[in-house]
């Protein structure tokens, strides 16, 4: 840092990356139906009237639903493919990963197409099932990736320690690994349930006629009037997302000074 | 050292074979350990006494053979029902728990009380000198301490066998030394059977009643230290435990009850049929000698037995001892040897003639 110029660029990024979401809670707060300056007056009209939602409030249920049962999910599968990558050897792994995987690079365009058509094609009716169905294909590979991070830095010899001391292969997963992986799936979870929860063209493609967040912020974005209210509720999630991040930060450090290990400042 | 007849047999090998793959890990293991031994696998890396300690505890399958515990044959009983615990190379101490729970955790099943379980734990715990410490989180300790931990948490159970895989070698000097002598003194209060292995011959030679030297998946000689260091069954078993010089030699004549052979720089001598290992001809006939057997005579001292004049080509200076490289008329390479150094009793300079006191009864032959 050395070069000014350098100090300027990185000043610069902050801004660019950090400035429209600090203007959330400054036109949440404005009392004017347009999203302009100069700022006419607080008020907080707009929370009232976003309260007042009912249709936001069945969007964000089922939102939270649905990022609460894909993430669940895409974890649980998360484990059982980073344990089995982490400690077996099968033919055909190498393919078997990189299949898993690969909804992670594939255009989600063409997975909710393909999804799409072939739940139309066997008759499966569209509804907040599918879309979790279709959240748990691309929430996957991101549990994997994280967990198989996880899994990879445990001992074997902790396992065969615990089998060793009299437990069986489950009571060790339960009493040894899960809880030395936790921090991993605390990650998993929430990555997640993240991407689960601001994912707009699956939740548009296979909701049928369930409106969830992301669809319902897009569709009042044509009606100016609303357009304060949004605000209000972008305000809301920016404060519960770092709420939330706050929290899993939290368990992170404890995981790792229980364990002992080394904090490399990285959330995954 | 001694371990009477009555004692039974608390391991048994049966021609123990193990396959990885095309990979021949276990060639044909047949041994015996005796129940309250201190038994060591020794051998350099590779050599397959790590498979051989985990097909004992259940952690490696056997590709055909048999091993028994206590006289049952182990096939298909898995490693958490076996009555052995291990101690792992890299302490496997659960970074989650207190040492506390460490040392309990396979109490968990124990239907004895609460209570009972903690004097237990406590009582382990003072056992391995870590009194006061349950309640330290298990990551915050030493090296040294964590060796304990795992030591107290495998024998709270009170197995039939406990193994030790490499246990020390993590461990600094001072450390290490400390822990064998520990280690030793915990054998003998407990009075299980302790199954080490290692790939330092000096721990083996130091902690154990007998030690199964192992090169390629096969036992090279199973015997106590004494003999395996006075009298070791090949070259190569010679060369891994100590030190020990080789000569040529030729055997004139072989009656059986004596061997007659002459060996470079050292003459003729004949030897007794114990001093014969048999078996590791490659090379043609070999003589051995330790570098403690071979002594400097100095001013007026006379060789108890017998006496060779050498040349010193080179003095490495110790501070408790010395080491010569002293070559011979007629030796292809100089012989290694070495001297305590007593007071009044000079060092030799490089080029020195040396008068060499040495005993045929300290010779072996490789035939």
């Amino acid at each position: 840092m050395k070069n000014p110029s350098l100090k300027l660029y990185a000043v610069a990024y902050l801004i660019f990356l950090y400035a429209p979401i600090a203007l959330l809670p400054l036109f949440a707060f404005n009392d004017s139906k347009v999203i302009a300056f100069p700022l006419a007056g607080f008020t907080t009209n707009w929370f009232a009237e976003m309260w007042a939602d009912q249709q936001l409030f069945k969007a964000f249920g089922n939102s939270l639903l649905i990022a609460v049962c894909a993430s669940v999910l895409a974890t649980t599968l998360g484990i059982f493919a980073a344990r089995a990558s982490t400690r077996y050897k099968f033919p055909g792994k190498a393919g078997i990963l990189g299949l898993i995987m690969l909804p992670m690079v594939l255009p989600e365009m063409i997975v909710s197409m393909a999804l799409l058509v072939v739940l139309i094609a066997i008759g499966v009716p569209l509804s907040i099932f599918t879309i979790i169905l279709g959240h748990v294909l691309i929430c996957t590979p991101f549990a994997v990736a994280i967990l198989t991070s996880a899994f990879q830095s445990l001992d074997r010899s902790l396992e065969e320690a615990a089998y060793d001391l009299g437990e069986t292969p489950a009571s060790t997963f339960r009493l040894i690994i899960l809880p030395l992986v936790m921090p991993g799936i605390i990650s998993s979870l929430l990555i997640c349930f993240t991407i689960s929860l601001d994912e707009f063209i699956i939740a548009y493609f296979l909701g049928g006629n369930q409106t969830v967040l992301s669809v319902y912020i897009f569709g009042q974005f044509r009606f100016p009037a609303k357009v304060p209210a949004v605000m209000a509720l972008g305000f809301v999630l920016v404060c519960i997302s770092i709420c939330l991040l706050t929290i899993a930060e939290y368990f992170r450090r404890r995981g790792i000074a229980k364990t002992g290990g080394k904090d490399t400042g990285g959330f995954l | 050292m001694t371990f009477s007849a009555e004692k039974t047999n608390m391991i048994e090998f049966r021609d123990v074979h193990k396959y990885y793959g095309d990979y021949h890990a276990l060639r044909g293991i047949n041994a015996t350990i005796k129940a309250g031994e201190f038994f060591s696998l020794l051998g350099p890396s590779g050599c397959g006494k790590t498979t051989l300690l985990r097909t004992i505890a259940g952690f490696e399958d056997i590709s055909s053979g048999a091993v028994l515990i206590d006289g049952k044959d182990m096939a298909n009983v898995p490693a958490n029902i076996r009555p052995t615990n291990m101690v792992f190379q890299s302490y496997a101490i659960f970074p989650h728990l207190t040492v506390e729970e460490n040392v309990g955790f396979g109490l968990r099943k124990d239907p004895r009380s609460k209570d009972e379980k903690a004097r237990a734990v406590a009582e382990a715990l003072e056992m391995v000198g870590l009194k006061g410490y349950g309640k330290r989180a298990a990551h915050a300790l030493s090296g040294g301490q964590r060796q304990r931990v795992a030591l107290a948490r495998a024998l709270i159970l009170k197995p039939k066998v406990l193994l030790l895989d490499e246990p020390l070698s993590a461990l600094d000097k001072k450390m290490r030394e400390q822990m064998q002598v520990e280690l030793i003194k915990l054998q003998r209060q407990v009075g299980i059977t302790f199954i080490l292995v290692t790939h330092d011959q000096e721990e083996a030679l130091v902690m154990s009643d007998r030690i199964a030297v192992m090169f390629e998946g096969q036992i090279a000689q199973l015997a106590d230290p004494e003999t395996l260091y006075r009298r070791p069954a090949s070259k190569k078993v010679a060369d891994f435990i100590g030190t020990m010089n080789f000569l040529p030699a030729q055997v004139i004549s072989d009656s059986g009850a004596t061997v007659e052979i002459d060996a470079a720089g050292f003459g003729r001598m004949s030897l007794s049929p114990d001093q014969v290992m048999r078996g590791d001809s490659e090379g043609g006939p070999t003589i051995g000698l330790r570098p403690e057997t071979l002594t400097i005579l100095f001013d007026g001292q006379t060789a108890s037995d017998r006496e060779v004049f050498g040349t010193v080509e080179e003095v490495v200076y110790y501070g408790d001892m010395t080491y010569y490289d002293v070559s011979l008329p007629g030796a292809p390479e100089p012989m290694r040897l070495s001297m305590r150094n007593v007071p009044g009793r000079p060092v030799l300079d490089r080029g020195a003639q040396a008068r060499l006191g040495w005993s045929p009864g300290a010779v072996v032959l490789f035939r």
